[in-house]
C-alpha cells in the first residue's frame, strides 16, 4: 500500500489560524477558563490539546488550562476482530474531572468510534459537567451519532481517501493532507 | 509497530526480551487503570476465562480472578477438591470438557511440571501457566520484573540474589530466566541440599555464604521455605535454617545496608525472613502483590486480542 498525495487541506500558517479560531470558540462556548480542561486523544490529539491550551491561556491571561492525555485502546470496539493486539499506551489525566467542562481534542473525526470510546473512558474517571469535542478535520462517514462541537475544517472525502494530519511535535512538519491509498 | 503475538504463556524460558518488555510496558498502563475511580476497562468483553486450580492457591487465584474481572472477561472457576477429579477424571478430560463450554483462555495451576504445556498442545484455548510443580510461575516472574523496573528503572546490570529453597521453587526458575533475559545478574544462595544441580546450565552463580551474597547484591528475592520439605530431611531444623540462611536485620547490616527486599509469599515470618526486614524500609513485598494484578491484566489482554486462530 502506498499513499498518493491528492491535496494539501491545511498548510502550516493555515493550521495556526485554525487553532487560534478554535481556541476562541472554546473560550466563548465555555465562558472563560473556569472549570475548563482539555483532553487530547492519542496520538495526535495530545499535541493539539497542548497547543490549544497554550493559545487559550494567552488569550485569557487568567492562568493555565489543565491538559490530559487519553489512550482509548482499552475501550476500542474492534479489539477482538483486529489481527494484532493493539499496543496500549499510557493515559495521564493529572486533575480531577468531576464537574469540569471537558473538551476532547482529536485530529480527525471520521466514524465517531474513537470519540465514543473516549467518552466511555472519561466516564471511568468521574462525572464531568459536560464533554465537548474539538477536531481539526471532520471528514464525514459517521457510524455513530456523534458530532464535533468545534471543527477546524470540514472536508468531503470518499472512503478510499485518508486525511493525514502531521504535526511538528511528532512528524516535524505542520500540515493536513488528503491522500489516496493505492494497492501496489 | 512490530507487535509480539502471544498464544500462550507457559514460561519465561525462551521468551524474548522484546516480548517481556512489551508485557511490562502494557502492565504499566494497567497499573494506572487500577488507580482510576473505576478500576476496570471493557477490553475483554465477550472473552471467557476458566481458572483451573489443581493445587491450592490463595493469592495467585485471587490475583488472576481480579485481573480477569478488571478487563471485563467472564470468569469460571474450577478447584480440584470437590470436583470430578476426585471421581477419577483425567486433567485432559477435565480441560476438554471445560473447553467444550466455549472457553477462550485457560489459567492452570498444577502440581505436575509441564501440565500447562501438555494442555496447550491439545486444546484450542490459550493457556496461561499459573504455576506448574517446581518448574515455572511466569506471571510471578513478570511481576517481580515489573516491581524491580519500577523500583530501580533499569533491569540491565542489576544484581539479584535469590535466597532459599531454589530446588523446589518455580518462582526461582521464572525469575532466573526473566532476569537473565533482561540483562540482570543472578546469584543463588541457600543450603546445598536445596540448590538444584543443574544451575550452571542456567548461567547463574551460587554462594553458600549469605553475607557474601548480600554484600554483592542490590536486590534480595527471599523464597518461602516449604514446610512440607522438612519431612524430606533436607534441612536440620527451622531454627537452624533461620540461623544460617534467614534474612535478618543483623545480616543486612553486616552486608553493608539496605537492599530491595522481595518475597513471593506466603511468608514464614521468623523462618526465611524476619518481621523487621519484611516490614522494613527496603521491602516491596506488598507492591509485588499490586503489580501482580496489573501484569496478569496485561498478559490476558495480549493473549486474547486479535482474531482467534490466526497468527
Amino acid at each position: 500500500m502506498t499513499e498518493k498525495l491528492k491535496q494539501v487541506i491545511i498548510d502550516a500558517t493555515g493550521l495556526e489560524r485554525t487553532l487560534a479560531r478554535l481556541a476562541h470558540e472554546i473560550l466563548e462556548a465555555n465562558r472563560g477558563i473556569e472549570g475548563l480542561a482539555l483532553i487530547g486523544i492519542r496520538t495526535r490529539g495530545a499535541p493539539l490539546a497542548e497547543r490549544l491550551a497554550k493559545l487559550i491561556s494567552e488569550i485569557e491571561h487568567r492562568g493555565e488550562v489543565p491538559v490530559g492525555i487519553l489512550d482509548i485502546t482499552l475501550y476500542r470496539d474492534d479489539y477482538l476482530m483486529k489481527l494484532k493486539t493493539p499496543k496500549v499506551r499510557s493515559t495521564d489525566i493529572p486533575f480531577e474531572i468531576n464537574d469540569r467542562n471537558l473538551v476532547l481534542v482529536d485530529d480527525v473525526l471520521f466514524t465517531g468510534r474513537t470519540s465514543r470510546a473516549a467518552i466511555d473512558a472519561i466516564l471511568d474517571y468521574g462525572r464531568p459537567a459536560r464533554i465537548q469535542l474539538a477536531v481539526l478535520v471532520d471528514r464525514g462517514h459517521r457510524e455513530m451519532p456523534i458530532q464535533g462541537d468545534f471543527v477546524g475544517k470540514t472536508v468531503i472525502t470518499s472512503p478510499g481517501e485518508e486525511v493525514r494530519v502531521r504535526l511538528k511535535e511528532i512528524d516535524n512538519v505542520d500540515e493536513v493532507v488528503l491522500v489516496e491509498t493505492v494497492n501496489d | 509497530m512490530n507487535q509480539v503475538r502471544f498464544n500462550h504463556l507457559l514460561g519465561l524460558e525462551g521468551l524474548s526480551q522484546e516480548a517481556i518488555t512489551e508485557i511490562l510496558d502494557s502492565a504499566e498502563v494497567f497499573l494506572e487503570v487500577l488507580k482510576r475511580p473505576i478500576p476496570s476497562v471493557p477490553s475483554l468483553r465477550g472473552v471467557t476465562v476458566a481458572n483451573l486450580f489443581f493445587e491450592p492457591s490463595t493469592r495467585t487465584k485471587i490475583s488472576f480472578e481480579l485481573a480477569e474481572k478488571r478487563v471485563s472477561a467472564d470468569v469460571a472457576n474450577f478447584a480440584a477438591s470437590g470436583s470430578s477429579m476426585t471421581k477419577g477424571e483425567t486433567m485432559l478430560d477435565t480441560a476438554r470438557n471445560i473447553e467444550a463450554m466455549k472457553v477462550d483462555v485457560v489459567v492452570i495451576r498444577h502440581f505436575a511440571q509441564g501440565a500447562p504445556h501438555f494442555l496447550a498442545e491439545r486444546i484450542n484455548a490459550s493457556v496461561i501457566n499459573a504455576g506448574d510443580g517446581s518448574h515455572e510461575h511466569p506471571t510471578q516472574g513478570l511481576l517481580d520484573l515489573l516491581t524491580l523496573r519500577h523500583q530501580v528503572g533499569q533491569l540491565d546490570g542489576l544484581k539479584v540474589l535469590i535466597l532459599g529453597d531454589i530446588a523446589h521453587s518455580r518462582v526461582a526458575r521464572s525469575d532466573i530466566w526473566g532476569l537473565k533475559t533482561m540483562g540482570a545478574e543472578v546469584k543463588l544462595c541457600g543450603p546445598a541440599t536445596l540448590i538444584p544441580r543443574d544451575v550452571d546450565l542456567m548461567g547463574v552463580d551460587v554462594t553458600f555464604d549469605i553475607v557474601e551474597g548480600l554484600s554483592w547484591c542490590d536486590v534480595v528475592i527471599v523464597l518461602r521455605l516449604q514446610m512440607e520439605r522438612q519431612r524430606e530431611g533436607l534441612i536440620p531444623s527451622m531454627r537452624e535454617y533461620l540461623r544460617t540462611f534467614g534474612l535478618t536485620r543483623l545480616r543486612l547490616e553486616q552486608a553493608g545496608g539496605e537492599k530491595i527486599i522481595m518475597h513471593p509469599g506466603p511468608m514464614n515470618r521468623g523462618v526465611e525472613i524476619d518481621s523487621d526486614v519484611a516490614d522494613g524500609p527496603g521491602s516491596v513485598i506488598l507492591r509485588q502483590v499490586t503489580h501482580g494484578v496489573a501484569v496478569r491484566m496485561a498478559v490476558l489482554y495480549l493473549i486474547s486480542g486479535g482474531e482467534r486462530g490466526i497468527e
